[in-house]
């Protein structure tokens, strides 16, 4: 397709009116159908679930940051497990050993995380697709043993971790602790959620974009090929570790032992359920890695693992565009649907 | 004097484990341009078949036999149920599928065998040779050894060695050939399989047998590769001896590393060396046309 159909044709979608809705219509009246549904959420929900739906979130915010750097600037990464716990122990730490408070944390463990990122997408410049998977892989599998040693333990707390408590309420709002911090992340979510799209929307996410689709051509046409990879590695780097913050603080637990590869694994496949390159997705793919492996687990305890493997296969046979396609797929149907209705009218 | 000679003989007989790992690894990127993340799992389901059929009363050679024979199987089997389909799909596809793999084997082993730790017997008799390597050791050495020569044989003078060679190295003239490039690669998967296990029965007296004794050794099998250079077989296995060697030393000399950091050793080893050399110390460089 031309970028001239293309625009054309988005024009005539812009114009055309479904049920007395403009397609941009539709979208703005499914957002805010959803918003009041996860405003409404923890009323209706006990705390258990709550928390769980908080948790879900949580890795929506990570899966958002994977999917800044493999879906929309090609570089695939299995080492996210390492920027989540950047940004959890840096929450946790600056808690327990200065005190600070738990909201303050938040985005100083952002910051860590950014400039994590930033410095790691030096190597990861001189890597493509495969070696670049293959190098997070190793930081992923060392991270764990990194956190455990020994000369760190004054601050990292070594194999035991670190016990947080997580602030209730303030100005004695009457909402439970985990109602609480399930509207905080709520909010940081929205936050994460707008400025990637923003980001994604403009000239810089344009650029980002281009140097996934072909790097030789948008290096020709000026665009900063080294810079712009190391600053989403950072971006991306953020948003993860703003989720490691978040996750600290909601399970008021951090330990080596939950940062390993398979937490990596787990944002990767979310991404890949969700959708790649699609932004929405990443809270489809929160969802299921924190469903699935459940639901696998409700089902045989033992063979939970196994379940949960030949899920994914299954997601990579029957729906490697994972759920955007889907998605995608039941609004042209729906399209269809109404404008069949309309001509037969 | 003696400490050195000791790590640098225990370096090597780890590194012959992580040569053979590299191996399998690398056999694997050379019929399908992958790398193998369930490698690991694979060998360590096989080095759990041994252990069943050893066991079951099966003698040690025999059931090494036939655990060969199995994994071989297993390896041609995954490549033409899981990975053919996947043939032209994109990298982040393969990816994930070798994680759903990974899955699938590190659970079933442990479901199928508990999650128990399992002391695997070694062929070899025990004590060493005053003091500075022992019978196993030397016995792991050997075996891979073997192995690679009997490899070499295989590639340097059979026709299938030949044409398995050949469907890696051009597929489109391969094919016109006549050789059938689709079940190379299913040999080749067969074999980088029955290598991999050859490495997980052996390694296994040394680390106990459980579902995820293979991660760090896969890690090291990848440095290994990539030190070597991850397009050359034989750089492979001359990367995994030198790595196993440096992982000892540096655990043994510095003293802030210790046994603790061996896994960031790893992981510093394979990013200086991506950048510094991409293609390893015996590779070659791969250009590609705009």
């Amino acid at each position: 397709m031309t970028a001239d159909t293309e625009v054309t044709g988005r024009a005539m979608d812009r114009e055309r009116r479904i049920a007395g809705l403009t397609a941009d219509g539709w979208r703005k009246a499914v957002m805010a159908l959803i918003l009041a549904a996860a405003v409404a959420l923890p009323f209706g929900l006990g705390s258990f679930q709550t928390f769980q739906v908080t948790l879900v979130l949580i890795y929506a915010i990570a899966i958002l940051g994977l999917n800044i750097l493999t879906g929309f600037n090609g570089q695939f990464s299995l080492g996210h497990s390492a920027f989540f716990a950047i940004g959890a122990y840096t929450s946790a730490i600056l808690m327990d050993r200065y005190e600070m408070t738990s909201y303050l944390t938040i985005p100083i463990a952002g910051g860590f995380g950014f400039v994590a990122g930033f410095l790691f997408g030096f190597p990861a410049l001189r890597l493509s697709g495969l070696y670049l998977a293959l190098a997070t892989f190793a930081l992923s599998v060392a991270t764990p043993q990194l956190l455990k040693y020994n000369h760190f333990e004054e601050f990292t707390g070594g194999v035991q971790g670190i016990n947080l408590l997580k602030d209730s309420a303030p100005f004695d709002l009457p909402f439970s602790v985990d109602q609480w911090w399930y509207f905080v992340t709520l909010a940081i979510a929205l936050l994460c959620f707008w400025m990637a799209r923003n980001l994604v929307h403009s000239r810089t996410g344009r650029a980002i974009m281009a140097i996934r689709d072909n790097p030789i051509a948008a290096a020709t046409m000026g665009v900063n090929t080294a810079l712009y990879k190391t600053l989403t590695f950072g971006v991306s780097a953020f948003l993860t570790a703003v989720a490691g913050a978040l996750s600290a603080i909601v399970v008021e637990y951090v330990a080596p032992d939950s940062f390993t590869f398979l937490l990596s694994v787990y944002f990767l496949i979310g991404l890949v359920v969700g959708g790649v390159g699609w932004i929405p997705g990443a809270v489809i793919g929160g969802a299921f890695v924190l469903y699935v492996p459940n639901l696998a687990e409700g089902i045989s305890t033992g063979l939970a693992g196994v379940l949960f493997g030949v899920i994914i296969l299954l997601v990579i046979y029957l729906m490697p565009s994972g759920a955007s396609g889907l998605v995608r797929l039941a609004v042209t149907r729906l399209q269809r649907g109404f404008d069949q209705d309309n001509n037969k009218a | 004097m003696e400490l050195f000679l000791n790590q640098v003989f225990s370096g090597l007989a780890t590194g012959s484990i992580y040569a053979a790992v590299a191996l399998a690894v690398v056999m694997i990127f050379l019929a399908i341009d992958h790398f193998n993340f369930a490698q690991g799992e694979m060998a360590m389901f096989s080095t759990f078949v041994c252990w069943a059929l050893l066991d079951a009363g099966t003698p040690y050679w025999l059931a090494f036999i036939l655990t060969i024979a199995f994994a071989f199987a297993f390896g041609v089997v995954i490549e033409r149920v899981l990975f053919r389909p996947l043939h032209s799909a994109p990298v982040l596809s393969h990816i994930i599928a070798f994680l759903g793999l990974f899955f699938i084997l590190n659970n079933g082993a442990g479901w199928i065998w508990d999650f128990t730790i399992k002391p695997m017997p070694s062929p070899f008799p025990e004590g060493s040779i005053s003091g500075l390597i022992s019978y196993h050791q030397i016995g792991m050495i050997g075996v891979v050894l073997v192995m690679l020569a009997l490899l070499f044989v295989f590639f340097r003078f059979t026709s299938v060695g030949l044409a398995m060679r050949a469907a890696a190295q051009n597929p489109e003239s391969a094919r016109l050939c006549g050789i059938s490039v689709g079940w190379m690669i299913a040999l080749g998967w067969g074999m980088a399989s029955a290598i991999g296990a050859v490495g997980g029965m052996l390694i296994a007296p040394v680390v106990f047998l459980e579902p995820n004794m293979m991660l760090g050794i896969l890690l090291y099998g990848f440095a290994a590769a990539i030190v070597g250079g991850i397009t050359n077989p034989a750089g492979a296995v001359a990367g995994g001896f030198m790595v196993g060697v440096l992982e000892n030393l540096v655990g043994t000399y510095i003293p802030f590393v210790g046994s603790e950091l061996k896994l960031t050793v790893a992981l510093v080893l394979i990013v200086a060396v991506l950048m510094v050399k991409p293609s390893g110390l015996f590779g070659r460089t791969t250009v590609t046309r705009v």
